[in-house]
């Protein structure tokens, strides 16, 4: 062979390399999914979606490994990404972060290393650190039980609401609540406490909104978990004059009362469901599957949650 | 706390005195920090909310103190031994969860929810006095400090709980809920069963702390172990009943606490433990063992719960504040109550 067929075999095998490199990271998408370990309900379901997706992707794709690392807290959540990054070596990646500011760095080094980055629901504090940002829409989900009471009261009554923990999401919700609430002079928003998206403190936040207000037409809950602990309270106080128990987020029970029409009160509720995390690992490793990216946000919608459409957000399965 | 706790020098000056023109009432003024606390609180309560003095309202608190409270009578008698234990409010967890499993199971199982619900009680008492043997033959028998152990368990009952209520939450059925209802919800003699039995435990702790051998033997461990020893108490066999006299108390508590809510999720009994040990420090209780009392561990664990209650009933303070008003308290109180040992 003459030096210079060679030269162009050894071009052509270069060339064959080359073009085979992209294509070949296209193909095989080994994800990793960081998420906070299931300590309530939500993360509960946050877990469960997460898993659900891993067992359908995976059989869907079979170049397509998934890995699910669940932490504790947010320095734990950093480890792990270490871990995903140098061991498991991913290249894509889904994370929920257990705090934006503390896991900015950690996942700005993961995509430093190549990897695609997916944030969810929780963002970082520097948007340079992810690819895309796939979350739930906070500003609906305090906006549409605003607009629910509000159109229910007939523009008139006394509203009482629970907080989550004091974080900027729970403000986000909060201020599109009283935006709406500032449209309609005649409603009076009575108190807003915290009761830390907990069962129990909301129990004992309504006891005590009961025992301070005569006149309550409506409590939002803001949780479907806290408005199990408000039900009952109302229950204990044996009060008749709260038309509307509005939760959030569309937990199972929640919507199975709503499906069945089982309790007055309950009327309604507002999606926020912890399937985004599935949509996002979907959304994800379809995009990389194929070489293609996410757009730079995706908002996945609140809606109203009623009698007509209940059964679209029904999942039994579901811990949550 | 305060230095002079712990230097002999002051001790015999405090005796001094006490022995000449002061006589004990000092030492009395001393014990009624969270009383006084507590009185001025409730003044403060009533004067922003006319609401504060009724009679449902104090229902209400008292109510809600209960299963703290209950807690507190034990977690009283370990650390007067010189112990601790950080494990209660993921024990109460667990607990809750196991039992509402077991009563959902027995109902139908069974044939007669009644009786499934009277095994429900029965079990998570029993529970609660399995842990707390664990515990005590672990930091005894096994030599672990009882904060360590404690720790170790912490982790271990909320972990189980969250996996046996696969992260979401563990919900009575419906039928067995209404019936177990009654336990926290009736009253007798307008006192809601809660209080009841709130009060008759904080009474039998007061009884063994007091006027029993081995309440004695739990203060001498505490105040000097190896004083204690040479005394011939059975050291270890009194440490492992204080944890599991605590571990009854967390059954106890959490029995009351199912019908509440009828659910359990890993949310359940979060921080608990540091309110007991808050309710019992407060009370009067050295963190380092030796003396204590049940009436204060009741008054603080009373002290605790009406905080927030006020909190909840104005809204004068900015709601960023409210974990703050609380730390305010606690600290004002125990400076109140510093002198004593």
């Amino acid at each position: 062979m003459t030096s210079f067929t060679r030269r162009i075999a050894l071009t052509a095998v270069a060339a064959t390399a080359l073009a085979s490199l992209p294509a070949l990271a296209a193909e095989k998408v080994n994800l990793g999914v960081s998420i906070p370990a299931a300590t309530h309900s939500f993360m509960g379901g946050i877990n469960y979606w997460a898993n659900q997706a891993k067992k359908d992707l995976e059989k869907q794709h079979k170049d397509l490994k998934i890995t699910i690392k669940t932490a504790a807290n947010a320095p734990e959540q950093a480890n792990q990404l270490q871990d995903l990054s140098t061991v498991t070596k991913i290249n894509a990646l889904v994370v929920f972060p257990f705090e934006s500011a503390a896991l900015t760095k950690p996942v700005a080094q993961v995509k430093a290393k190549g990897a695609y980055v997916t944030v969810v629901d929780r963002g970082l504090t520097d948007t340079s650190a992810q690819d895309a940002y796939v979350a739930g829409d906070n500003t609906a989900f305090g906006r549409i039980p605003a607009e629910y009471i509000a159109k229910q009261l007939g523009g008139k009554g006394n509203v009482v609401a629970l907080r989550g923990i004091a974080t900027t999401l729970d403000n986000e919700r909060m201020d599109a609540f009283n935006a709406v609430l500032k449209n309609h002079p005649d409603i009076k928003l009575l108190d807003a406490k915290y009761a830390n998206w907990n069962r129990d403190d909301a129990f004992k936040v309504t006891q005590d909104y009961l025992t301070r207000f005569k006149q309550i037409d409506a409590i939002w809950a803001a949780d479907d978990d806290m408005a199990v602990g408000v039900l009952k309270a109302i229950e204990q106080a044996k009060r008749d004059d709260i038309k509307i128990v509005f939760g959030g987020a569309g937990a199972k029970g929640m919507v199975k009362t709503i499906m069945d029409g089982k309790d007055k009160r309950i009327g309604a509720d507002v999606s926020y469901s912890p399937k985004f995390i599935y949509d996002a690992i979907k959304l994800t490793a379809e995009a990389r599957l194929k070489g293609e990216k996410l757009p730079a946000t995706t908002i996945i919608p609140s809606v109203l949650i009623t009698k007509e459409n209940a059964k679209d957000f029904y999942h039994p399965n579901s811990p949550f | 706390m305060p230095p002079e706790q712990q230097t002999p020098m002051p001790q015999p000056e405090a005796a001094q005195h006490r022995s000449e023109s002061k006589p004990r009432w000092t030492e009395h003024l001393h014990g009624l920090g969270p009383v006084i606390g507590l009185v001025l609180l409730c003044i403060g309560g009533t004067l922003l909310n006319s609401d504060f003095a009724t009679v449902d309202n104090a229902m209400n608190v008292l109510t809600r103190t209960a299963f703290i409270g209950i807690i507190a009578v034990g977690m009283c008698f370990v650390i007067i031994s010189g112990g601790i234990d950080l494990s209660v409010g993921s024990m109460a967890a667990l607990i809750a969860g196991s039992v509402i499993m077991f009563i959902n199971w027995a109902g139908p199982a069974s044939g007669s929810p009644l009786m499934a619900v009277v095994m429900g009680a029965v079990l998570a008492v029993v529970l609660g006095a399995l842990f707390g043997l664990a515990h005590g033959l672990l930091i005894t028998k096994g030599r672990i400090e009882p904060f360590i152990v404690t720790l170790g368990t912490l982790g271990i009952f909320r972990a189980y709980l969250t996996y046996f209520a696969d992260g979401g939450a563990l919900t009575l059925d419906n039928d067995l809920s209404d019936l177990y209802a009654p336990v926290y919800y009736a009253s007798l003699a307008g006192i809601p069963v809660p209080v009841w039995v709130f009060v008759i435990v904080a009474i039998i702790g007061g009884v063994i702390l007091n006027r029993t051998a081995y309440g004695r033997y739990v203060q001498a461990i505490g105040s000097n172990e190896q004083v204690a020893r040479y005394a011939a108490v059975d050291v270890d066999r009194v440490k492992i009943l204080t944890y599991v006299l605590l571990g009854v108390c967390v059954g106890i508590a959490t029995l009351l606490y199912v019908p509440r809510l009828g659910s359990a999720s890993p949310t359940t009994g979060l921080l608990w433990e540091l309110e007991a040990i808050a309710a019992v420090i407060v009370g009067g209780t050295a963190l380092k063992g030796g003396a204590g009392s049940i009436t204060g561990t009741v008054v603080g664990a009373i002290l605790l719960s009406v905080i927030s209650n006020i909190l909840n009933l104005t809204s004068i303070i900015s709601v960023y504040l409210n974990a703050a008003v609380q730390g305010f308290v606690i600290i004002i109180v125990a400076f109140l109550q510093r002198g004593r040992r």
